[in-house]
């Protein structure tokens, strides 16, 4: 009997020191720890407890309570498992550092969480204009294929540079993790550069809290809004891809969830000027090829709010106007090579009258440069990621030419305007590098026409028309590229007509797609079965800059720094309004 | 059954003279040929009459405001049509629809929110659910072509071009 009790009251005890060390209370406060703000910039400061059931939080900033210091009543929520304690739309407008200091009081124990935050003072301007250029996925290997393709190499010296390699005020190695993963993604790694924030994969303009609705997470102020807010200026946003896809949508929305791509339509009234691909999230669900699950027709709304919209390059050549709204296809735009020159109708589907990124970059810069306050425009060069992602190391070199050709738009207008920071970099790197060479000419294929070393002679790209992308993208003598990461693929080294999937979901794995090459071979892949592509990776990224507070660039930096070395050129004082 | 014998059969078999066969081997010994050739046959004769639609062919105008679907597509509304093309990788291993698409799918919209459909799919809704074909090689759907927006009520699917399909099988 005594027995039984005993082990009756032993396994109680267990029990109950398992469900307590189950529901480890933790206190979360957002913005996180070592967060850096430009004084002024609004935020939403919330602190969380999660798994203790309702808790009373309490706040102190540099030892006042938070609410006397912002002058505002926190909004408190409790659910079973939660309580959130919040302002909205705060700033701190003293630069320095601040001590911040949450408890939360439950079942009677305290927790307590400590983080602190810089805070930046407002800098005399020194520019104008501020154009970012985002490579998106182009690290330094992209950039060095780019150059042989462009610019030629002769016996070991180069025959010129790209444009983004002439920005020479200021140069940087960027760093590009996000707060949760070393791996980033093009959402989260264009947050940090609108916001000075680091975010969570997949989200931009916020810190991610534990709403399930992922427009409900504490935001941080972006650059749009900035330069709106503080100085009345002009915004631009120009891609290839979808205008809602990471990049462009990171400049002015606030999301967890990039997936909430017809939110992040409407959020483009932000900007003056905007342009790529996507118009699917722009048509009423009605029209067929829409993606939008409501019945708003944004083309109507953006020309009622004074927008000129064009739908084709003609158009855009002819357009005028403040403001402009420019969709070139419903989905991404068509990649330089099958846009410019191959112009396979099975690939352009129907979209034969694409601009270029040059022809955008120069609309967007006549159309921003009227407003007397300045501009902040944004343009990607989308694909070469993604051409990456699906393992096509030419049809990306092509469109890093032509990311390179729109920065030489810019360098153009920044010489005769004499007031405009260009900033050239990449959001990310992928796994991409360059091995050697590769020809048959001896009658070697696959791995063993990969020449290395002394037998990798040099390639026979040629540009006989002088407009700096080479005539043929698979001359006799081209680039052996080796990916670092790859799912089950075949390789035969050589250039695909079409654009092809390296593999083919089928239901939790990727199967390898014979069709990228018929006669190549195939190699296991060395990431998980699920992942059908190639992935980012984690290496810092290259950073050129020129133009006034250019020099704010300069040794390896953190990516939410060059939100920083922007509003220092621009010197944006939100603390005035 | 010698093997030459077998061969025979087969060969006579691919010449599709079952008269010929009934007279020299007798009902009972032709009876498995004979039942070969209806099978042959069989797909075909449910086949006549169905019209082949490519996916080049679904649409007259594609622009930034939208698709317009062609003459050959609104003229086959309602009819029985078959298509070629490639399962994408479907939300369950059995499934009452499936998306068809021009291309093999490297990405899973289902499985990812990140990812989008391609503009030009046709949704495939079955009567009855069937296990999901090789996502890799192209499949061949035939069944009645319906047109206009719908969406579906489970996965909030929007969906402009449909097959409910009567048949479908590898290509």
């Amino acid at each position: 009997m005594f027995l039984q009790r005993l082990l009756l009251a032993v396994s109680v005890l267990l029990l109950y020191a398992s469900a307590a060390m189950a529901a480890d209370p933790e206190l979360v406060v957002l913005p996180i720890d070592r967060a850096k703000f430009l004084a002024g910039q609004k935020f939403d400061l919330e602190v969380e407890f999660r798994g203790a059931g309702e808790g009373e939080i309490k706040l102190l900033i540099d030892g006042s309570d938070a609410a006397k210091l912002f002058g505002k009543t926190p909004v408190i929520k409790h659910s079973d498992t939660l309580s959130s304690y919040r302002f909205n739309d705060v700033t701190l407008k003293n630069s320095g550092v601040f001590k911040v200091e949450a408890t939360a009081t439950a079942g009677g124990k305290t927790y307590k969480k400590n983080v602190s935050y810089t805070v930046v003072a407002p800098q005399s301007t020194k520019a104008k204009n501020v154009i970012l250029f985002i490579g998106d996925g182009m690290g330094l290997p992209s950039r060095q294929i780019a150059r042989i393709l462009s610019k030629g190499i002769t016996q070991g010296k180069y025959n010129g540079l790209l444009d983004m390699e002439l920005l020479n005020d200021g140069t940087a190695l960027i760093n590009t993790s996000g707060y949760d993963s070393l791996v980033t993604d093009s959402a989260n790694s264009a947050s940090a550069y609108a916001t000075g924030h680091k975010s969570v994969v997949n989200a931009m303009g916020v810190y991610e809290n534990s709403d399930p609705d992922p427009l409900a997470h504490p935001k941080v102020e972006n650059i749009a809004e900035l330069v709106k807010r503080t100085r009345g200026m002009s915004v631009g946003l120009v891609t290839t891809s979808n205008i809602t896809d990471a990049t462009p949508a990171a400049m002015v929305a606030h999301t967890r969830r990039r997936a909430e791509q017809n939110f992040i339509a409407g959020e483009m009234l932000k900007a003056d000027v905007v342009m790529g691909g996507g118009s699917w999230q722009f048509i009423p669900q009605s029209t067929p090829g829409s993606r939008r699950k409501d019945d708003r027709n944004l083309i109507e709304e953006f020309k009622s709010k004074g927008y000129t919209f064009a739908g084709a390059r003609q158009e855009l050549a002819s357009a005028t106007g403040d403001k402009i709204l420019g969709l070139f296809n419903l989905d991404n735009m068509n990649v330089y090579l099958d846009r410019e020159i191959l112009k396979n109708p099975d690939v352009l589907g129907g979209f034969t009258d694409q601009p270029n990124l040059m022809e955008m970059t120069r609309k967007a810069i006549d159309t921003l440069s009227k407003n007397k306050n300045g501009f902040f425009l944004m343009v990607e060069g989308a694909c070469i990621d993604k051409q990456l992602h699906i393992m096509d190391w030419q049809r990306s070199a092509y469109d890093t030419i032509e990311f390179d050709k729109a920065i030489a738009v810019a360098r153009e207008f920044a010489a005769r305007d004499g007031s405009t920071l260009i900033i050239a970099t990449a959001d990310h790197s992928h796994g991409v590098s360059i091995v050697g060479t590769y020809h048959e000419r001896d009658g070697k294929n696959g791995r063993e026409a990969v020449r290395t070393y002394a037998n990798s002679i040099y390639p026979t790209f040629a540009d006989a028309n002088g407009d700096g992308f080479p005539d043929d993208p698979a001359p006799d003598v081209t680039l052996a590229i080796g990916y670092a990461n790859h799912p089950d693929y075949y390789e035969d080294f050589k250039f695909h007509t079409k654009p092809t999937a390296p593999a083919i979901m089928s239901g939790d794995a990727a199967t390898a797609n014979i069709a990228r090459a018929p006669d190549g071979v195939m190699y296991r892949g060395n990431i998980p079965v699920n992942e059908s592509q190639e992935v980012h990776t984690a290496d810092d990224v290259p950073l050129s800059a020129a133009g006034p507070g250019a020099d704010y660039f300069k040794g390896v930096m953190d990516n939410t720094e060059v939100f920083f070395g922007i509003v220092r050129a621009l010197g944006l004082d939100p603390t005035k309004k | 059954m010698s093997e030459r014998y077998k061969l025979n059969l087969l060969l006579e078999t691919r010449d599709a003279e079952p008269l010929r066969l009934l007279f020299k081997y007798g009902i009972r010994r032709s009876l498995p040929v004979l039942l070969a050739i209806l099978c042959l046959f069989a797909p075909a004769r449910e086949l006549a009459g169905a019209e082949t639609v490519r996916f080049s062919e679904m649409y007259d105008g594609v622009s930034s405001l939208g698709i317009t679907l062609s003459e050959k597509l609104k003229s086959l509304e309602g009819k029985i049509v078959v298509m070629e093309g490639f399962m994408a990788p479907p939300l369950k291993p059995t499934l009452s629809f499936f998306v068809l698409t021009s291309t093999p799918m490297s990405i899973c919209p289902f499985c990812s929110s990140d990812s989008d459909w391609p503009y030009d799919i046709v949704i495939v809704r079955l009567d009855k659910p069937v296990s999901a074909l090789p996502f890799d090689r192209p499949i061949r759907v035939e069944g009645r072509l319906e047109l206009g927006s719908e969406m579906d009520v489970e996965t909030g699917f929007v969906s402009l071009v449909r097959i409910r399909a009567t048949r479908i099988k590898e290509a």
